[in-house]
């Protein structure tokens, strides 16, 4: 419903800047080829999106997704200590942390999913701090390949489509830290005010 | 030789070479992989439709500089490219929106331009927070989200300065 409103209040008020401005034609015009431009651009990136995601399929064919999240208990344990203590509940938070780091999306969620309805149990329907440090650190997108975006600029004409990298690392770093700090300093606060 | 024009190649080869060492069947991964690239571009193509067309309206309106003018002032104290503030209102609230929105900046502006790469590592170090929090906190019945919602919009805030913050930092201005 949010979207409804965004797009509906974009074109409600372009309409009405354009004929303030008098610049209703060029609007008109935009419109069309907006939509044009979508289709063009979307087969544009098909090739280089399809053969990405081939890619992370053998990631996970091979295992390295399994690996990945072995590698990722003990920081686990560390974050989420409660939730940690019910190995199945660890298990699902490892394999959510590096399906995310791989960019797996589509494996991320129904794994994630799983391990918030463990830690929900038997809480009343209030989020407790770790179920709150969960979800955090799956708002804060977490991905070392983002393979999606590096095939928009592919698409666009740019001849190393990576070299963002190291800037996707660095930012989603520090929204990360930020986040988790947020809930713990939001975590005390409520806890004061109590 | 550019180095980052090892990373496919070399990507690609060492896949391949693990994928045959473990016996697994790589050609069949790549093409089922490759097919669900397909239903994720499928999922795109309304949302760009839908949004390049409202964005396209928007910035030929004069609209769009009318708000970015109206905000620069606040994100120029974050370091971030007024351009931008479309991608970061849509951002938490949907996947392909942000998609379309980053897109189209990276096209008008060019993909190795400073708002275009802005807007991609935008894309790339945020998720669709209001979505995610929507999904974890539904599916496990939860009704009080006590500060989920604040520390994920912190995170966010950070992650968009941080982009404009770490694009000068390695290509500068």
């Amino acid at each position: 419903m949010a979207m409804s409103w965004i797009w509906g209040g974009m074109v409600i008020l372009s309409l009405l800047f354009g004929a303030a401005t008098g610049r209703i034609d060029a609007v008109s015009e935009a419109a069309l080829s907006g939509a044009q431009n979508a289709v063009e651009l979307s087969l544009s990136m098909a090739g280089v999106l399809c053969l990405w995601s081939g890619i992370m399929e053998i990631m996970r064919v091979c295992g390295l997704t399994d690996g990945l999240a072995r590698g990722f208990r003990p920081l686990m344990r560390r974050l989420l200590p409660e939730a940690s203590r019910d190995s199945e509940t660890l298990a699902a938070v490892s394999a959510n942390v590096s399906a995310n780091l791989l960019g797996l999306g589509n494996a991320a969620t129904p794994l994630g999913i799983q391990a918030a309805r463990r830690m929900a149990r038997g809480c009343g329907g209030v989020a407790s701090d770790e179920l709150c440090r969960l979800v955090v650190l799956n708002t804060a997108s977490i991905q070392l390949l983002p393979t999606t975006i590096a095939s928009v600029r592919a698409a666009a004409g740019c001849k190393t489509p990576f070299d963002i990298l190291p800037a996707v690392w660095l930012s989603s770093v520090l929204s990360v830290v930020v986040g988790l700090a947020a809930a713990w300093l939001l975590s005390l606060a409520g806890r004061r005010r109590q | 030789m550019n180095l980052s024009s090892l990373v496919v190649p070399a990507l690609l080869a060492a896949m391949a070479a693990i994928g045959l060492g473990r016996r697994v069947d790589v050609y069949g991964a790549l093409t089922h992989g490759a097919e669900e690239g397909l239903t994720v571009l499928l999922r795109i193509v309304p949302a760009l439709v839908g949004l390049l067309t409202a964005v396209g309206m928007f910035r030929a309106s004069g609209a769009m500089e009318w708000f970015s003018q109206l905000l620069t002032p606040a994100l120029e104290r974050l370091g971030v490219p007024a351009e931008t503030v479309s991608l970061m209102l849509i951002r938490p609230v949907s996947g392909g929106g942000a998609m379309a929105v980053a897109t189209d900046l990276i096209q008008s502006h060019g993909p190795d331009s400073y708002i275009g790469r802005v807007a991609a590592v935008m894309l790339g170090s945020t998720e669709t927070t209001f979505y995610t929090i929507a999904v974890y906190f539904g599916s496990a019945g939860i009704f009080r989200t006590r500060h989920a919602v604040p520390a994920a919009l912190a995170a966010d805030l950070t992650g968009f300065a941080a982009s404009a913050l770490a694009v000068r930092l390695f290509f500068g201005q």
